[in-house]
C-alpha cells in the first residue's frame, strides 16, 4: 500500500516536572501510510531540527512491541485506537488524511511528566525491587529438570511473565491503578513452584509498595486488560486479591 | 492487631471492605424484594406482615442498626476510595477515551451509589419514617394506605423508578466486582458469575419496578 | 605500545576452566564489600554481573541510559538459549556444543573461550529455572528444547517467541532483589561518556544524567563494560533505536583495543523497508524458510502482481544455487543471494529492496491448518506491519545487520587491554569469531554475567593494590572538562542538516560497502566517504537545546559522531582480512561456487586495533592456535 497523508497533531509539551505544560499543534505533511506512528512523529522531529527547534520528547526504543519504552495516549487511548499492540507498532493506515491527532503522556501521580511526552516509570521497579523475584543466589540451585512444572502453570506463568511493564494498564485507569502489572508479576510466581516459599511475603511486600507509591486502587472497570499490548488478563488481579486475603489468614507475619 | 487494620487500609483491603458490604446489600435486598412482593396479596395480608414484623420489634430494631453501619461501611468507604483515586491522577487526559476501554456500568459506580444514596435518604423519609413513627394510618396498621399515597405522586414514582435504572447499573457491576475482588475469578466459572449478576440484577429491576408502577396505574392515588 | 595477552590457561581443554578457578586468587568475604565495581548497561550480560557481584558482597553501581534496566535489548531476542544438557538424548555433549560454536563461527574464535561458553551453558538453564523463568515444557513437566540453525541436535530452550523477555527478566529481578537490598545502586537515564583511567587502571567512568543534563563521577575499584553492539552503524538494523556504541567506543579511545570490527551478522528474514521513512527493520523467525520458497521475477523491474508472474518467469533463487540446502541455506549466503538479486533489479515491492517468501506451495501441500499452527502468530505480525495477507500474497522480506561478532578486546578473564576495565556480552568479542549460531548470543551474555565474571574480577581485585581514587580526582575533572566543550560544540554548529539524515547516509555507505558483500574498491571507498562525512557532520550538523536538560538530539548526535569513527574502522578491518570468513564476504576470495573462502594460514588471528587518533589505528595480530579441533571448510553444501 501506498499514498501519503496530511495530519495535525496536538501534542503536549512540557519543558521539565516542575514547567507548566500545554498542547501544541503541528502539521506534518506528506505521511506514507506504511509509516508507523512512531515514524510520523521522527518526521515531526527532523523538521523541527532543521529550523532549530527542540524535538518533542517522547520515549521509544525496540520499535518491535517488546521493550515497553513507548508510551502514548493517542487520542484518548494508551497505544491508539487498536487493541493488543504498542504505539511503534501501530501504522499510519489506521488515520485518515485530514485527521486531527491528540496526543499525550501517561497521566498518574505515580508517573510523572519529566519532558513533553516522556514519564517517569521507575515506581515500576520499586514494586519489583520490593519482592517481584525469586531469592536465590547464583549458583548452588538444582538442576533444571529437579522442578517438574505442569504444562498449564508454565502456560499460565508465561501469559503473566508476557508483561512488558509499559504501563498502560495505569494509564488506562480511571483511578491510574497498578494492579494488573503487579498482578501480572506476582502470578507468575504464585503459580510457579519456585515462587512458593515467598509466595505471601511478596504479595505483601509488593502490595504494600505500591499502594506508597501513590497508585488508585482498582474499581474493576477492566479498561487495563482492554488496553494491555499483551493482553494480560484481569484473573492475575483476582489471584492477587486471593494471595493477599490468604497472606493475611496464613502468614505470621505481623509486621505487614 | 495493626496488620489488621493496615489490611483494611490498604487498596485491596479498601476494595474487599466494598465487596463484602456490598454483597451484604445484595442479600438484603433480595429479603427487601419477597417483602415488598407481598403488597401483591392485597392490603389485608401486607398489613398483616408487616404487622407481625411489630412483634419482634427488637430483633428488627437489632438488624436494621446492623443494615445501617452496612451501609454507612459501604458508602464511607466508597467516598475515600473515589478522593484517594481522584487524587492518583492530579491531571486528567484532554481527549477521554475510556468509553472505548470499559463499560459505563464500571464507570459510573460513585455516580450511580450517589444518587441511590440521595434516593435512599428520601426512601427512608416517605416510608421507613412513615411506618416506624407516628404516621397516622400506621397507628391504625394500614400500612398498605401509606403506599398508596405515596405511589400516588407522579415525581416519587418516577423519581423511584430513575432511582431503579442506576441501582441496576450499580448492582451489574458490584455483583460481578464482588467475585472478582474476592479473586474468585477463573476461566471456568466467572462467565456463569456474570450471567447471574445480569439475572440477578433484572429480577431485582422488575421486581421493584412493578410495585410503584402497579400502584401508581391501579390506584392512581385514590385509596 | 599495547601488548595482547589472551592469558588462556594452560592444560587439556575440559581443565582450562576448572584449573584456571582453583588458581584464581580469592577475596575475603569480608573485604568484598569494600570494593566499588560499576556496571553499565542492564541488558543480560550487565543485569546477570550486576546481581552476582552484588550477591557476592562487592558495592555495585549500575548505570544505563533506559528509565528502567528492564528495557535493554536482549529483551527482543525470539528464538532461545542454547545449553549442552542433552536431555533429549540425541547426541549432544558440551564437545558437541563447543565444537559447532567453533565452526559456526567459521574458526575465528579462541578455543578455550568457546570451550568455556559451552561449559557453562547448562548451568545458565539451571539458573534461569531457579530463578521462575517459565521456559516451554513438556507434557510431563520436564523441560522442552527445539532445534536451531547449524546444529543436527535439538539444545535450544525457549520461551514461546519471548525466550530474550523472559531470560532479561530473571536477570531483572535478580538485580531488582540487589537494590531493594542495598547492595546495588541503580542509576537510570545515565549514559557513561568516558572510562576514568588513573594510574593505568580503569578507576570509574563519567556519564551524563540524562533529565538534567549534569555531568556525573562515579568512581570504583573496576568497571565493567556491557554494553551491546554496533549494528546501529548500518542506520537499519533490528537493534533499538538507542543501541549504540557509545561506551565501548570512548573506552577504545582511552586504550581499549576493538577487535575483528567487520565481523557483523546480518539476518535473511527481515520484513523490507517500506520506504525512505522507515527508522528500523524488524526481525522475522528465521523458522519461517522451513515452508517458504524465496524467488524474485526472473525478469529486472517486472513490476507485475506475484500471482500474474507464471512459473517459468521466477527465479527461485536459493533452490537454483544451492539445490541441497535450498531454502534453508545458512544465513550468509541467503542474505547475499538476496542482495544480489536487488542489485540486479529484481527486487520486489515498492522499493525494490526486497524477495518474495511464498507459502503457496507449502499451503497447497500441508493444508492452511498445519502452516496456520506453525506460523499462525508470524503471518499475523507481518500483516499488522504491512497490512498484506501472507495467505493471499507472498511475504516480501530483506536481510537486516541484527548482531556484532566484534567487540572491545578482551583476554580469557573479560578483561580489556585497559586494566580494571571488564567487558560482557556483545560488547566484547570473545565466543562468536565470525559468525554467530542461532541462540547463542543469550547464552554468552548470561555466561559471561553469571558465571565469569563473579570469579575473573575477584583475581584481579585481590591481585592488585589500589590507592585511593574519590569521584574529586583530577582526572575524572579533565574528562568532565573535555565532555562538556564537546557538548558545547555539537551545540554550536547549527548546520543545516539533521543528526538522522547523516546516520542515514552513513548507514548506506555501511550497507552498499562494508555490509553483506565487501571488495577492496568498495571499502576503500567507504573509508574514504565516511571521513567525508564526519567532516560534515562537524561543519554542518544542526543540534537544537541545550545540554541542561533532557535533550534527545544531544544524546543522538553524541552517538553517531562515535559511529562516524567506528564506521570506518570496520572498513579498515575488512580491508585488512584478504579473506572471506562467517558473515565477512570479501567478493575477490570465494569459490568458484560462491562459498566463502577462509585463509588460515595468512588470516588466523584476532585482528585487534589500537587507536592513535581519529583515522589511526594499528593492528595488533592475536594468532588463533588451535590445539583441539582443526579448522576445515565450512561447507553447508
Amino acid at each position: 500500500m501506498s499514498g501519503n497523508m496530511n495530519l495535525t497533531l496536538k501534542i503536549w509539551r512540557q519543558k521539565n516536572a516542575n514547567a507548566v505544560g500545554g498542547f501544541e499543534t503541528f502539521n506534518v505533511k506528506n505521511i506514507s501510510l506504511d509509516s508507523s506512528f512512531l515514524e510520523m512523529l521522527d518526521i515531526l522531529n527532523e523538521e523541527l531540527e532543521l529550523k532549530g527547534v527542540e524535538p518533542v520528547a517522547f520515549e521509544h526504543d525496540c520499535r518491535e512491541g517488546i521493550c515497553g519504552a513507548c508510551s502514548l495516549v493517542i487520542n484518548g487511548r494508551p497505544h491508539g485506537p487498536l487493541d493488543k499492540i504498542t504505539t511503534c507498532q501501530l501504522h499510519m493506515r489506521h488515520f485518515k488524511d485530514g485527521d486531527i491527532i491528540w496526543i499525550e503522556p501517561w497521566r498518574a501521580k505515580a508517573f510523572p511528566v519529566i519532558k513533553d511526552l516522556i514519564v517517569d516509570r521507575t515506581s515500576f521497579d520499586k514494586i519489583i525491587q520490593a519482592g517481584g523475584f525469586v531469592s536465590v543466589d547464583t549458583g548452588g540451585v538444582p538442576d533444571a529438570n529437579a522442578i517438574l512444572i505442569s504444562k498449564e502453570s508454565i502456560e499460565t506463568a508465561t501469559d503473566a511473565a508476557a508483561c512488558i511493564g509499559c504501563g498502560a494498564c495505569v494509564a488506562a485507569c480511571k483511578n491510574a491503578s497498578a494492579m494488573l502489572f503487579v498482578s501480572a508479576k506476582v502470578s507468575q510466581f504464585a503459580v510457579l513452584p519456585q515462587g512458593q516459599p515467598e509466595r505471601y511475603l511478596r504479595v505483601e511486600a509488593m502490595v504494600k509498595r505500591m499502594d506508597e507509591l501513590g497508585f488508585g486502587s482498582c474499581t474493576n472497570t477492566y479498561a487495563c486488560e482492554a488496553e494491555c499490548p499483551k493482553g494480560i488478563s484481569i484473573r492475575n488481579i483476582a489471584r492477587m486479591n486471593r494471595d493477599y486475603f490468604m497472606s493475611k489468614i496464613k502468614s505470621e507475619n505481623v509486621e505487614m | 492487631m495493626g496488620w489488621f487494620f493496615r489490611a483494611l487500609n490498604s487498596s485491596i483491603g479498601k476494595k474487599f471492605v466494598m465487596a463484602i458490604t456490598g454483597v451484604c446489600l445484595l442479600l438484603f435486598l433480595i429479603i427487601h424484594l419477597v417483602n415488598n412482593l407481598t403488597l401483591f396479596g392485597g392490603p389485608e395480608l401486607f398489613n398483616n406482615v408487616v404487622k407481625n414484623l411489630e412483634t419482634i420489634k427488637p430483633l428488627v430494631r437489632v438488624i436494621e442498626v446492623i443494615l445501617a453501619l452496612i451501609f454507612v461501611f459501604h458508602i464511607t468507604n466508597a467516598i475515600r476510595l473515589w478522593i484517594e483515586n481522584k487524587k492518583a491522577r492530579p491531571v486528567n487526559y484532554k481527549i477521554n477515551g475510556s468509553s472505548k476501554n470499559s463499560d459505563i456500568f464500571s464507570r459510573t459506580m460513585f455516580v450511580s451509589g450517589s444518587i441511590i444514596f440521595i434516593f435512599l435518604v428520601i426512601h427512608l423519609r416517605t416510608l421507613w419514617v412513615a411506618f416506624n413513627f407516628g404516621h397516622p394510618k400506621a397507628v391504625t396498621h394500614e400500612y398498605f394506605d401509606i403506599l398508596v399515597e405515596a405511589f400516588s405522586s407522579p415525581i416519587y414514582t418516577g423519581l423511584y423508578l430513575v432511582a431503579l435504572i442506576l441501582l441496576g447499573y450499580h448492582l451489574y457491576h458490584g455483583f460481578q466486582s464482588a467475585f472478582q475482588t474476592f479473586g474468585w475469578n477463573n476461566k471456568k466459572f466467572f462467565p456463569l458469575i456474570k450471567k447471574l449478576g445480569l439475572i440477578y440484577t433484572v429480577i431485582m429491576i422488575i421486581g421493584f419496578a412493578s410495585i410503584p408502577i402497579y400502584f401508581f396505574f391501579f390506584y392512581g392515588g385514590n385509596v | 605500545m599495547i601488548k595482547l595477552d589472551s592469558k588462556i590457561p594452560p592444560g587439556q581443554i575440559q581443565e582450562k576452566w576448572t584449573n584456571h578457578k582453583f588458581n584464581m586468587k580469592l577475596v575475603n568475604p569480608a573485604n568484598k564489600r569494600k570494593y566499588d565495581i560499576i556496571v553499565v548497561g542492564t541488558g543480560l550480560a550487565g543485569a546477570s554481573a550486576a546481581a552476582s557481584l552484588a550477591e557476592l558482597g562487592y558495592n555495585v553501581t549500575v548505570l544505563t541510559y533506559h528509565d528502567s534496566p528492564r528495557r535493554a535489548h536482549s529483551i527482543a531476542a525470539q528464538g532461545g538459549v542454547n545449553a549442552a544438557k542433552n536431555y533429549p538424548n540425541d547426541g549432544d555433549s558440551i564437545y558437541r556444543l563447543f565444537y559447532d560454536t567453533l565452526k559456526g563461527g567459521d574458526y575465528r574464535s579462541r578455543e578455550a573461550n568457546v570451550y568455556r561458553l559451552a561449559e557453562v551453558s547448562n548451568n545458565i538453564i539451571d539458573q534461569c529455572v531457579a530463578q521462575g523463568v517459565p521456559f516451554a515444557r513438556e507434557y510431563g513437566g520436564h523441560l522442552d528444547n527445539r532445534s536451531f540453525g547449524g546444529a543436527l541436535v535439538s539444545r535450544t530452550f525457549y520461551s514461546r517467541s519471548i525466550t530474550g523477555q523472559q531470560l532479561l527478566l530473571g536477570a531483572y529481578s535478580a538485580l531488582s532483589r540487589q537494590v531493594g537490598l542495598g547492595k546495588i545502586k541503580m542509576f537510570t537515564r545515565r549514559e557513561m561518556l568516558e572510562v576514568v583511567v588513573v594510574d593505568g587502571t580503569a578507576r570509574g567512568v563519567v556519564a551524563r544524567n540524562l533529565v538534567t543534563g549534569e555531568i556525573e563521577n562515579y568512581s570504583a575499584h573496576a568497571v565493567c563494560l556491557a554494553t551491546g553492539g554496533y549494528s546501529r552503524v548500518f542506520y537499519l538494523s533490528t537493534n533499538a533505536m538507542y543501541c549504540n556504541a557509545t561506551a565501548a567506543w570512548r573506552a577504545h579511545k582511552k586504550g581499549a583495543v576493538f577487535a575483528n570490527p567487520c565481523f557483523t551478522q546480518i539476518h535473511p528474514t527481515c520484513l523490507p523497508l517500506h520506504g525512505d521513512q522507515q527508522s528500523k527493520l524488524t526481525l522475522m523467525s528465521e523458522s519461517l524458510r522451513n515452508d517458504g520458497r524465496v524467488w524474485v521475477p526472473l525478469k529486472p523491474g517486472d513490476k507485475r502482481k506475484p500471482k500474474d508472474i507464471p512459473e517459468r518467469e521466477r527465479d527461485y533463487i536459493l533452490e537454483r544455487k544451492y539445490p541441497t540446502y535450498g531454502n534453508l541455506a545458512p544465513r550468509d549466503i541467503s542474505s547475499r543471494a538476496a542482495k544480489e538479486a536487488c542489485d540486479e533489479g529484481k527486487g520486489v515491492g515498492d522499493t525494490g529492496q526486497a524477495v518474495y517468501l511464498d507459502f503457496a506451495d507449502s499451503i497447497k501441500r500441508l493444508g492452511k491448518k498445519v502452516i496456520d499452527e506453525r506460523y499462525g502468530n508470524l503471518f499475523e505480525m507481518y500483516e499488522l506491519i504491512t497490512a498484506e495477507n501472507p495467505w493471499e500474497v507472498p511475504m516480501r522480506i530483506y536481510p537486516a545487520p541484527h548482531y556484532t561478532m566484534g567487540g572491545i578486546w578482551v583476554d580469557y578473564n573479560l578483561m580489556s587491554s585497559i586494566p580494571g576495565l571488564f567487558v560482557l556480552g556483545e560488547a566484547n568479542f570473545s565466543d562468536h569469531g565470525a559468525n554467530r549460531l542461532g541462540a547463542s548470543a543469550l547464552m554468552q551474555g548470561l555466561a559471561d554475567g553469571y558465571f565469569v565474571i563473579p570469579y575473573t574480577i575477584g583475581d584481579y581485585l585481590a591481585g592488585t593494590k589500589f590507592g585511593t581514587v574519590k569521584n574529586d580526582n583530577p582526572e575524572f575533572k579533565k574528562e568532565v572538562d573535555n565532555i562538556n566543550d564537546l557538548t558545547k560544540k555539537l551545540l554550536s554548529i547549527k548546520g543545516k542538516r539533521t543528526t538522522d539524515d547523516i546516520h542515514r547516509q552513513l548507514g548506506r555507505i555501511m550497507w552498499n560497502k562494508v555490509g553483506m558483500a565487501r571488495n577492496e574498491k568498495g571499502l576503500k571507498d567507504a573509508i574514504k566517504e565516511i571521513r567525508d562525512l564526519r567532516e560534515e557532520f562537524w561543519q554542518n550538523v544542526n543540534v537544537p537545546g541545550s545540554g541542561e536538560d533532557l535533550n534527545i538530539s544531544l544524546e543522538k548526535a553524541g552517538r553517531v559522531a562515535d559511529f562516524l569513527e567506528l564506521g570506518e574502522l570496520m572498513a579498515v578491518d575488512g580491508l585488512d582480512r584478504n579473506e572471506s570468513c562467517g558473515g565477512h564476504f570479501r567478493e575477490e576470495y570465494q569459490y568458484e561456487d560462491g562459498e566463502a573462502k577462509r585463509n588460515d594460514k595468512k588470516y588466523a588471528y584476532v585482528s585487534a586495533w589500537e587507536y592513535k587518533k581519529a583515522g589511526d589505528w594499528k593492528l595488533i595480530k592475536e594468532s588463533l592456535n588451535f590445539e583441539f579441533l582443526k579448522p576445515t571448510v565450512r561447507s553447508y553444501k
